[in-house]
């Protein structure tokens, strides 16, 4: 049973715990997560997680937006139902454009910024009702955890593995 | 890490660790509340209570209970949309613009702006629901089938723009707002002793854990995030304005509008947050946050919009004389010394004269001069609404239609009310969320804490 549960190391200061997590980097183990009360800037290079696309995936809801709102526009005003206000009709788009803009920046904001806020949601798998996995309740206020999988890390056992998390300055080495 | 320059000010002052800045921002949310909340509390409620019995009975009879006349058709109700809208402009500046421009004395009051903004843009979006008559068809102002065959909205029109402006404005601010609460609210549940309030708060925090990965989006989320909302401050008070200047009533049909309009919001918009911090960081005790410098920076953006805006009420008078179009000068010259002066004299005395007095440094950094002027510009850019839509209405092209506005009771009872309801919403946010935004005050500690900057030298 041992072999699923997880080694942490409890860290008081993220400068600490980033130097740590460089120790343990070199000496070729992995870090599998980190949890911190707030973003600690470079640990993502650190401990090899890859920046985020989520910036991509809003500029392509705003994309989407765009378009429908053009589609919609075009469709609203000049197909369906053009509007001949004082003897001048609204035949063509480009014509109109000009009363279109706020629509059209509006809603291209409204696509992208809920399109990019739902991806967040559903990829960083935070949703209403969803457990929390940080394995201190400290680690939300003013400690710092690094999480290794032993498992993962077989080349060490797991007193080594203990030995090494010590030795960076943790305040205390748990295993959950 | 963040990187600062020595000189620059202390940002939170005292000895604070990770841990005290926690303790201090979960005080509120886990102790009890005191006489004067409840006190404040009641009183908002009855208002509150007042405020809806007069909706309900504008509702159930008609607009006919205002004071409105074929004259002046527009009056108190969209003069307190416009100074809720203006109101609910600060909030997304200090988290969006301040965030693009790396301002970080914006985490000490972003939160609270942030709810003011919510609140203050879901009370102004209650006046042109009732202002419409029959709230039950509101959902006729989105362009959805029907069954009046091929019937849409007015793509055409500034009031539809301002339905699709205020709404994205709305829940992009409510997300962006919330995108940031969930870390907090994740610290409030694991520090929770008693079951029910962990249970609210572990649905609130939606299973935050604080991975590498989730604090990597959340940056990158609150960085677009920024960037989309940072036009839509600006647009969303231009749309409002060419509800008025797409017209052509003499002193709406202005270009100067929409930057004179996006101005006087911010100007508004910053008193309020002045207003509600200098008395919440008492209350609280939030002052080791909340600064005099913190105070002070903002009274640096109201002096400055402040005179954007007195320039633009010059450049108005100016532009109306050099028209050459009577109608045009005559509605500035009735403005200013016709039956409303006491309006315009008021509007003139709160929002340029008073705000000047920032200019000298011993009253931006008095305490009690910043919160009596932030009264002073609250009332103030409410007559500049007034003064701009009754004014220009009062006295149109045929004498025989010259009249006043009279408010009725019901008038006066839903702008009294809406501020008591805006009050019942911030009053109960301030008890049950993180008021500051901790992890954002945890990040820039080591570079703006009064503690490390000292130890440095």
């Amino acid at each position: 049973m041992s072999s699923s549960l997880k080694l942490y190391g409890l860290y008081d200061d993220d400068g600490i715990l980033s130097d740590g997590a460089r120790v343990l980097v070199g000496k070729g183990i992995k870090v599998n997560e980190v949890y911190s009360p707030f973003p600690i800037h470079g640990i993502e290079r650190i401990v090899g997680v890859k920046w985020t696309r989520i910036a991509i995936a809003a500029f392509l809801y705003g994309l989407t937006g765009a378009v429908l709102s053009v589609v919609g526009l075009w469709y609203f005003m000049i197909l369906d139902w053009p509007m001949d206000i004082g003897g001048k009709p609204n035949n063509y788009f480009v014509q109109n454009m000009a009363a279109f803009v706020p629509i059209l920046f509006e809603f291209t904001v409204l696509c992208a910024a809920h399109g990019m806020a739902l991806t967040y949601f559903i990829r960083n798998w935070t949703l209403p009702g969803v457990s929390a996995k940080n394995p201190h309740p400290r680690t939300t206020d003013d400690h710092f955890a690094i999480e290794i999988i032993p498992s993962d890390n077989s080349k060490f056992s797991k007193e080594d593995l203990e030995g090494i998390l010590k030795e960076t300055g943790t305040v205390e080495v748990f295993e959950k | 890490m963040h990187k600062e320059s020595e000189i620059r000010y202390p940002l939170i002052l005292g000895n604070k660790t990770y841990h005290q800045i926690t303790e201090d921002v979960c005080a509120p949310v886990e102790g009890r509340a005191n006489k004067l909340w409840y006190m404040a509390f009641t009183v908002a409620v009855i208002t509150a209570i007042w405020g809806l019995g007069c909706i309900t009975y504008t509702i159930g009879r008609g607009i006919g209970v205002w004071g409105l006349n074929t004259t002046i058709d527009w009056a108190w109700d969209i003069t307190n949309f416009v100074w809720w809208v203006g109101i609910g402009h600060a909030g997304t500046l200090i988290s969006a613009v301040l965030l693009l421009f790396r301002q970080k004395w914006r985490m000490a009051i972003n939160r609270s702006a942030e709810a003011m903004t919510i609140f203050a843009v879901m009370m102004a979006a209650l006046f042109p629901g009732i202002h419409m008559g029959r709230i039950w068809m509101a959902y006729w102002v989105f362009p959805i089938p029907n069954q009046f065959g091929s019937l849409w909205v007015n793509f055409n029109s500034p009031l539809l723009w301002d339905v699709f402006a205020i709404s994205t404005y709305f829940s992009v601010s409510l997300v962006f707002w919330y995108i940031g609460l969930i870390p907090d609210f994740a610290t409030i549940r694991d520090r929770a002793t008693r079951r029910g309030p962990r249970a609210v708060y572990s649905i609130l925090s939606f299973g935050w854990s604080g991975k590498i990965k989730q604090w990597i989006r959340f940056e990158e989320v609150s960085l677009v995030l920024a960037g989309l909302a940072t036009p839509l401050v600006f647009s969303v008070h231009s749309i409002v304005s060419m509800d008025f200047a797409t017209s052509v009533i003499p002193g709406w049909h202005t270009t100067i509008f929409p930057p004179y309009f996006v101005a006087g919001a911010i100007f508004s918009g910053f008193a309020m947050v002045q207003t509600l911090l200098i008395t919440a960081r008492k209350v609280v005790s939030l002052e080791s946050y909340i600064t005099r410098k913190h105070i002070e920076y903002m009274n640096i953006v109201i002096v400055i919009t402040g005179s954007m805006v007195g320039v633009a009420y010059l450049t108005e008078l100016f532009i109306a004389y050099y028209s050459g179009v009577e109608f045009e000068q005559y509605a500035f010259l009735n403005r200013a010394t016709g039956p409303y002066w006491w309006a315009y004299a008021s509007m003139m005395t709160c929002n340029v004269v008073t705000p000047l007095l920032f200019f000298f440094e011993k009253v931006r950094k008095n305490i009690v001069a910043s919160f009596i002027i932030s009264i002073f510009v609250n009332i103030g850019m409410w007559f500049e609404r007034f003064v701009i839509i009754v004014t220009s209405l009062h006295r149109d092209y045929i004498p025989a239609n010259w009249t006043l506005f009279h408010p009725t009771f019901v008038d006066i009872g839903i702008f009294i009310g809406t501020i008591g309801i805006f009050f019942v919403l911030f009053l109960l946010y301030a008890r049950t969320f993180p008021v500051l935004a901790l992890n954002e005050l945890k990040s820039i500690l080591k570079s703006s804490g009064d503690n490390y900057k000292n130890k440095k030298h």
